[in-house]
């Protein structure tokens, strides 16, 4: 099967290679026969690395060892779903399944998109053949997953005990997917620069790839702090590393530009902007790629170091200076049909929290690159952890947090002084009612303070938006409340999906705002000793631990220290952590003993009980207590913001003709019908922007 | 021809009282045998191994010293969180040494930081002198000074300065148009008639700009 695989891979350079060749030739020389056949060779392509996939897995399924790869990732002694992992677990594997999932959208790209947009479709097909051989090249020249031992070892090493966990089988390939899918959007900005078809066309045909990307993106990056959270056993879900951070610089562009999209959408403007965001956001992906696999920066989360951050490096400069050289050739095309009327208006609202996601995206680039220019400056070497990033990126989260709130209070084009303070009182008033209630219950750290507050004022517009919304439907259409709310967001899926966003969004800064609260402690006990901690809400734990146990599960032999909780003298059952040492079939150690943390997640808080060690080989254990706040809400969070963004991009949603009609039969008798020509054109314009 | 009693019959040999002894002994042998064999096999409950020991300490990670009251002191912690463990991780040394149970510097580092502070050296006295040991790497996050105020400010003063200029510019345009309106208005001097683009009247004009907000909102 690695002869399948080896002959696939080559293969699909060459249908690549033929793809990208084709799509380009066909539509500059005018020879439509050609572009033609570009979607039977995305398909083509699609099947080279379905086959070369294959390959692959038959030869971790059936624990063949003399593939170099399958050796390095698996063990006879594997649980079946960790094999499925092991897949991506690897640089090659994972290369593999980027050019495969790349190459199923650009397929897809080909066969979903609408035929109004075939125009643009061969330089689709073209930019993602390339960006697919570009991969496939990486794997054939550099890291071949197929590439085979002198010898067959009798078992393999096994998965890393950190990756032996269900966020792993997950995380990736949602974080994967999310980084793939920008190839989509990139591939259709550069169709409409490099064909000049720039109306709004492409970016109706990239509306839900962009989306999906943007989800994709959040759900990976909760699956990957949840996975932190529950397997590396530090206690907190965000540490600033330089691979968390490359995966959230994308997801920032991304999420500037689908607000930034909206105005280019109603307005005509911003579209240099737009184009600059699409390509901006792929060279991060890639970026990302390069810091995970390149070895310059370091971090917990990288592959190992190899030479393929060359071929990532390369690329980055190849497909910048492309995407950049063809937004300049094509400036005095990209003029904006209209120009800004306020700076109270909901344009300039998006405008300065456009600026804010790509200022903080700038922020944790420079922190992520700072070491490597001191080092070159003064040759000084620096760390920039933690502490770097709070101080820079915390006061501009909560500038973010409070535009949230703002954006949508501020009519489109001009808002007067009246409909401000109308659009403005209970929010603000919510606002301040929750910083009073925090100062009076004696909260006086200034970040959650005003994390809490803002969190307050955001909650008060979204509440607003929905009243008000729901409150027209019921006195429109005499509907009661709930069937009201279903419609005023089934029929206006855009706008209020996006309200569940920002939801989402708010429900994270609480939560993150909950952390500045938690406690910790180290204690050593023996069987039947016990430690007491007060948590942030008041409650009082006492853990006591009952003893250690040893057994052998599947591929490791577990030492667990357990722990009998108490809530505030009531039980509150036990928890476990333990100790696991992986071993393969021949019970010989494969890594170094890992810790399994042991979690009671809760409303208020997490309790979070590791296992450090044992004194001199005896029952007694040295255990760190954590309490956690509010770190179930990150989670509900995440799946708050996963829903509103389903919400947004699910089909349909669009004023029907009977509610349409009955909008501009409005203007019309306000008007009087002296005015009616342009009152008609007003208000298509306006009913269309207000979904 | 008469039957010679087997060999392994005894019973006939044998009193009752004998043969029942004989038999409650070899119950009482085969429970105690089982027994030991089920307690053998048996895996020990949680705080009953057999005198407190494990019974195989060599897979349970890392052997730790108990934890003294120097360990959870929240001074020491703050600095420890202020200063990056050597190991090559990219954890801060209290992080790591109650997290990566494997790693030996962060344990290290951690004595270090407590003689220091037992020698009365203050937070600041402690950070430098571990900068002078082990250079500027060692501490999380450089010292805002120097060269290292570019990293901390320029973000926030680049973020700033487009706020600035996109204010300035947005308000600039918004003052050419009012004007623009201003001198197209009906009566203005200089404005003709053919200027007014609608004959609506200045009432139906606020309506319609009523109306009009309502929808955006």
């Amino acid at each position: 099967m690695t002869l399948l695989g080896e002959f696939s891979l080559w293969a699909a350079v060459i249908v690549g290679l033929w793809c990208a060749v084709i799509s380009f030739s066909g539509r500059w020389n005018g020879r439509p026969e050609l572009a033609a056949t570009v979607t039977r060779s995305t398909h083509a392509l699609l099947f080279c690395l379905l086959a070369a996939s294959l390959a692959l897995w038959q030869g971790l399924i059936s624990h063949d060892f003399n593939i170099e790869y399958v050796a390095a990732y698996t063990s006879r002694n594997l649980p079946p779903y960790f094999i499925v992992s092991a897949f991506w677990a690897g640089q090659k594997g994972s290369l593999l399944f980027w050019a495969v999932v790349l190459s199923l959208f650009g397929s897809l790209a080909q066969t979903l998109t609408p035929r109004r947009y075939s125009d643009l479709l061969p330089y689709v097909a073209g930019v993602t053949s390339a960006v697919v051989v570009f991969f496939v090249g990486v794997m054939v020249l550099s890291a071949n997953p197929f590439d085979r031992l002198a010898f067959t070892p009798p078992d393999g090493r096994g998965l890393n005990p950190q990756l032996q966990n269900v966020g792993m089988v997950i995380h990736p390939p949602m974080l994967y997917l999310g980084y793939i899918s920008i190839t989509v959007p990139f591939a259709f900005a550069a169709a409409a620069l490099l064909s000049r078809k720039l109306d709004t066309g492409w970016i109706h045909a990239i509306r839900k790839w962009t989306l999906v990307s943007w989800l994709f993106l959040s759900i990976g990056i909760t699956l990957g702090m949840w996975w932190a959270y529950v397997e590396l056993g530090w206690g907190g879900y965000w540490a600033w590393d330089p691979v968390e951070n490359a995966s959230l610089l994308p997801w920032l562009t991304m999420t500037a530009f689908l607000h930034s999209v909206m105005i280019q959408e109603k307005r005509g403007m911003l579209k240099r902007w737009n184009l600059g965001l699409i390509v901006g956001t792929f060279l991060l992906s890639i970026f990302g790629t390069f810091i995970t696999r390149s070895g310059v920066i370091s971090s917990v989360h990288s592959f190992t170091q190899s030479n393929v951050g060359y071929f990532f490096l390369a690329f980055l400069v190849i497909a910048g200076t492309f995407g950049f050289t063809l937004l300049y050739t094509r400036w005095p095309l990209l003029e904006a049909e209209a120009s800004l009327d306020s700076v109270a208006s909901r344009e300039a609202a998006f405008l300065f929290n456009n600026l804010l996601f790509v200022g903080i995206a700038f922020s944790v680039l420079w922190g992520t690159l700072f070491p490597i220019l001191s080092e070159l400056v003064r040759g000084n070497k620096i760390t920039v952890g933690p502490p770097f990033f709070n101080r820079v990126n915390v006061p501009l989260g909560l500038l973010l947090l409070g535009l949230t709130g703002i954006g949508p209070l501020i009519a489109w084009r001009k808002a007067s002084p009246e409909n401000l303070k109308r659009q403005f009182f209970w929010p603000v008033l919510a606002g301040l009612a929750t910083l009073a209630g925090l100062l009076a219950a004696g909260m006086r750290d200034p970040y959650p303070l005003m994390a809490l507050a803002l969190a307050g004022f955001v909650a008060g517009t979204i509440a607003q938006e929905f009243q008000r919304g729901t409150r027209a439907r019921m006195r429109m259409h005499q509907e009661p409340l709930p069937i009201a709310l279903g419609r005023l967001i089934g029929r206006n899926r855009r706008r209020y999906g996006g309200y569940l966003v920002h939801v989402g969004m708010l429900i994270y800064f609480v939560a993150f705002a909950g952390m500045a609260f938690k406690r910790e402690q180290e204690a050593t006990l023996k069987p039947g000793q016990s430690v007491e901690m007060r948590s942030p809400f008041g409650h009082t734990y006492r853990f006591t631990h009952l003893g250690i146990s040893q057994y052998e599960a599947l591929n490791r032999i577990v030492t667990a220290g357990t722990i009998e909780v108490t809530k505030d003298g009531k039980s509150d059952g036990l928890i476990t952590s333990e100790k696991r040492q992986h071993v393969d079939s021949f019970k010989r150690p494969t890594f170094e003993p890992s810790t399994e943390v042991g979690i009671r997640s809760g409303l208020q808080e997490d309790l979070y009980v590791v296992l450090a060690g044992v004194v001199n080989g005896t029952e007694e254990a040295v255990y760190r207590f954590n309490l956690n706040p509010l770190v179930w809400w990150v989670w509900f969070g995440g799946m708050v913001l996963v829903s509103g963004g389903l919400v947004t991009m699910w089909p349909g949603g669009g004023p029907t003709i009977r509610t349409r009609r009955p909008a501009q039969a409005g203007y019309e008798v306000a008007l009087d019908g002296r005015t009616g020509g342009q009152a008609d054109r007003r208000a298509d314009g306006t009913a269309a922007s207000a979904v | 021809m008469e039957r010679q009693p087997a060999r392994f019959d005894m019973a006939g040999d044998c009193t009752r009282r004998g043969f029942l002894g004989a038999a409650a002994g070899a119950v009482a042998a085969t429970m105690g045998v089982v027994a030991t064999l089920r307690a053998q096999g048996e895996e020990p409950l949680a705080g009953q191994g057999a005198n407190g020991s494990l019974r195989d300490p060599t897979v349970a990670g890392r052997s730790r010293n108990p934890t003294s009251a120097r360990d959870n002191d929240e001074a020491i912690k703050r600095i420890e969180q202020r200063l990056h463990c050597t190991c090559g991780c990219n954890l801060d040394v209290f992080t790591c040494r109650t997290t990566d149970f494997s790693c030996t510097y962060s344990p290290e580092l951690h004595r270090e930081v407590v003689a220091l502070y037992d020698d009365g050296k203050t937070a600041q006295q402690i950070l430098d002198a571990f900068v002078v040991k082990y250079g500027e790497q060692v501490l999380m996050a450089p010292e805002p000074g120097g060269f290292n105020l570019l990293g901390y400010l320029l973000p926030g003063v680049a973020i700033t300065i487009g706020a600035v200029v996109l204010a300035l510019v947005i308000g600039r345009r918004e003052r050419r148009r009012s004007l623009a309106l201003v001198a197209a208005a009906p009566g203005a001097p200089g404005a003709s008639g053919a200027a007014s683009s609608s004959d609506a009247t200045p009432e139906e004009l606020e309506r319609l700009r009523r109306a009009l907000a309502e929808v955006d909102d």
